[in-house]
């Protein structure tokens, strides 16, 4: 099978289509993202949180991707940067704080995870842990499932560029492919895996430049563009659902922080990088083209500031006052209890 | 009730369980048209198509890993690693993820998954065909490790680690596969995932085995019957979760403990049964607890001399037992 390597760009008609209000909400869930992990980082500045990981800069990778998923229906395995993904498939803001701060009722662990290890059996969000690639395995696995129910969900993974130098990867899609199974791959390529640069990661200048060699597609796309983000997923959501296998898609995106809040990106990073970084905002950019088409006005675009940070102090307040685990659940769920027989 | 082989029993089990639950499949190399290269699985692609029957690539990662998704899809995944020395691409699926991801996720999440793995030496297997991996994984909260050593026992065990919320490692004896022959009756059964068994009640010495060197202390506790020495042996059958109570119970009897293992002895699982006594029935104990284990060496050479140097003997269980009686 020979795939050609697509280049997506700005489609011809803005917005694919998509009516105004949706698209306004793609760029609420952009802002909230944004709001909430700037919001962590002034957590942990102040002694409040004690490790923050960002999806500054990944946004519009995320929202665009999720926007074309079906809520509740589709499997999600967002890796650690996957703040704005979890937030479109139904995490609230509070359900992400409460992670932050380890809380009893945090959704994906109870307190027991890192922050932004999301998961929601509930939203169909997997449990992810902090070895890389694991979950790509995974969702080779949610596909084959779906394929001998005949369902037709698909499942969507996402990690980072240098993930794909993991074993996970390269086997996750092999399988896939030979089975033809719905599993969309989204790479959200940033450049850096913590200080190594891609460089030092691949010789291929594409993550994208992969997919050919395991008969897939493989789609590089301007990870900062939501619709153009949006277009390929929903292209290879219809072609996962018609049974005509995976795709991988690199979206090509900025970090704009240091890897964790334990890092400090200054030493390994030139200054100019770090500056030109700050012009690529996917937010900026959005905000940009909707008020060109006149689908978002100066004083819309202020009310959904102000109706965001309203929403990021609430969640962090209600999140502060829930309480902690309790010691003594430290030996709950190690194993599963045995359950009715069919 | 038929009688049949140990590899028949569970072919048997596989066969019930994938007739009675349309979510169970099987997923491994080898394990589709060829039916395993032990055979297992024979029969059942026929049966039940490809795609319950599937065979995998070559990447024992993407084994575990893909049935660990398909268990959070809903389905009742049944992973084969082909031999137990190959098991080590897919440690971090198993240890990172299937064990930890109940508990990571406070019990929103379960992974009912089984992994069949054959294992153990004396087949002429080499360093690379004869390995046996049950201390590395007992050692994991969140598994479940089982060592079936008779038929019955194999085909029990094995529904119940099908119906099993939980991961479960069912490690399989190669050399077990058609030497050993028991009675496994036709109607539906389970043997629960945790019980030991007592195999050979006694009174002198209390012997705790699994697998093939069951087998080896069954024959040795015949031998030493004729001498006088009336030896009980357990059959641990299940490693984790460990039946501490029917260990503890018979040592406080006897007084008296020893250990069998192929595997070798430093970290193997004999430490920590025989930590467990010391820890609980140290003043029942009228001699020391003794263990026999695999010799520490990487693994098990190919030459048939190396082999049999390297595997304990129903002779040199024997003469262990010989030993711990006498005091």
């Amino acid at each position: 099978m020979t795939v050609s390597i697509n280049e997506v760009s700005a489609s011809p008609g803005f917005g694919h289509d998509l009516p105004p209000h949706t698209l306004r909400d793609m760029l609420r869930y952009m802002m909230l993202a944004r709001a909430l992990d700037e919001r962590m980082w002034v957590l942990n500045r102040a002694g409040k949180a004690p490790f923050v990981i960002s999806c500054q800069g990944h946004e519009a990778a995320q929202v665009g991707a999720a926007f074309a998923l079906s809520r509740g229906k589709d499997f999600i395995l967002p890796y650690y940067r996957g703040l704005a993904t979890v937030l479109v498939m139904g995490m609230t803001p509070t359900e992400v704080m409460l992670g932050l701060f380890a809380r009893a009722t945090d959704p994906s662990s109870g307190g027991r995870q890192m922050p932004a290890h999301y998961g929601c059996r509930r939203l169909k969000i997997v449990t992810q842990s902090s070895p890389v690639g694991t979950q790509i395995a995974h969702a080779a696995g949610i596909g084959l499932a779906e394929k001998i129910k005949g369902g037709d969900a698909v499942a969507w993974v996402s990690f980072g560029e240098g993930t794909t130098s993991q074993g996970d990867f390269h086997e996750a899609l092999n399988l896939a492919a030979v089975h033809r199974l719905p599993v969309i791959f989204q790479c959200e390529n940033n450049e850096y895996a913590i200080s190594v640069h891609q460089r030092q990661q691949m010789a291929v200048a594409s993550v994208a430049d992969r997919g050919p060699a395991y008969g897939i597609p493989g789609i590089s796309v301007d990870g900062t563009d939501v619709l153009a983000v949006y277009e390929v997923t929903r292209r290879a959501v219809e072609r996962a659902r018609r049974g005509d296998g995976p795709t991988l898609i690199e979206a090509r995106v900025v970090r704009m922080t240091a890897h964790s809040s334990d890092d400090n990106d200054r030493t390994y990073r030139p200054p100019h990088e770090i500056a030109l970084v700050r012009h690529q905002d996917p937010i900026v950019r959005f905000v940009a083209q909707l008020r060109e088409h006149g689908i978002l006005s100066e004083a819309e675009e202020r009310e959904m500031r102000a109706e965001v940070a309203a929403i990021v102090n609430q969640a962090t307040e209600e999140a502060e006052r829930a309480p902690m685990p309790e010691p003594e659940t430290l030996y709950d769920h190690v194993y599963a209890p045995p359950r009715q027989r069919r | 009730m038929p009688e049949m082989n140990l590899l028949e029993a569970i072919r048997q089990g596989l066969d019930e369980a994938m007739a009675a639950d349309a979510r169970v499949f099987i997923f491994g190399e080898d394990v589709g048209k060829r039916g395993g290269v032990f055979r297992v699985t024979e029969g059942l692609y026929d049966k039940y198509g490809p795609m319950r029957v599937i065979d995998s690539p070559l990447a024992e990662s993407v084994i575990v890993g893909a049935c660990i998704g398909a268990a959070m899809n809903d389905m009742l995944p049944i992973a084969e690693i082909q031999f137990a020395d190959f098991i080590a691409p897919a440690f971090n699926q198993i240890v990172q993820e299937a064990a930890r991801i109940h508990y990571r996720s406070n019990g929103d999440w379960e992974v009912p998954l089984v992994i069949r793995v054959p294992y153990g030496g004396g087949i002429h297997g080499a360093l690379y065909h004869s390995q046996s991996v049950e201390a590395f994984f007992a050692h994991v909260p969140g598994l479940k490790v089982v060592t079936p050593s008779t038929p019955y026992d194999a085909k029990g065990l094995l529904k119940s680690a099908i119906e099993d919320p939980n991961p479960v490692l069912f490690l399989e004896h190669k050399k077990t596969y058609r030497l050993i022959k028991g009675f496994v009756p036709e109607e539906d059964y389970r043997v629960p995932i945790g019980p030991a068994d007592i195999k050979r009640p006694g009174e002198d010495i209390s012997v705790f085995a699994y697998g093939l060197m069951l087998h080896y202390c069954l024959e040795a506790a015949q031998t030493l019957a004729a001498e006088g020495v009336s030896v009980e042996v357990i059959d641990l059958r299940t490693l984790r979760p460990l039946d501490t109570e029917t260990i503890l119970a018979s040592v406080r009897r006897t007084g008296k403990a020893l250990i069998v293992h192929e595997d070798n002895l430093f970290g193997g699982f004999g430490g920590e049964v025989a930590a467990i006594i010391a820890e609980h029935a140290f003043e029942y104990l009228d001699g020391p607890v003794m263990r026999i284990g695999g010799p520490d060496v990487p693994a098990m050479p190919f030459a048939h001399s190396l082999e049999a140097a390297f595997m304990p003997s129903p002779a040199s269980i024997a003469a262990a037992m010989r030993r711990l009686a006498a005091y």
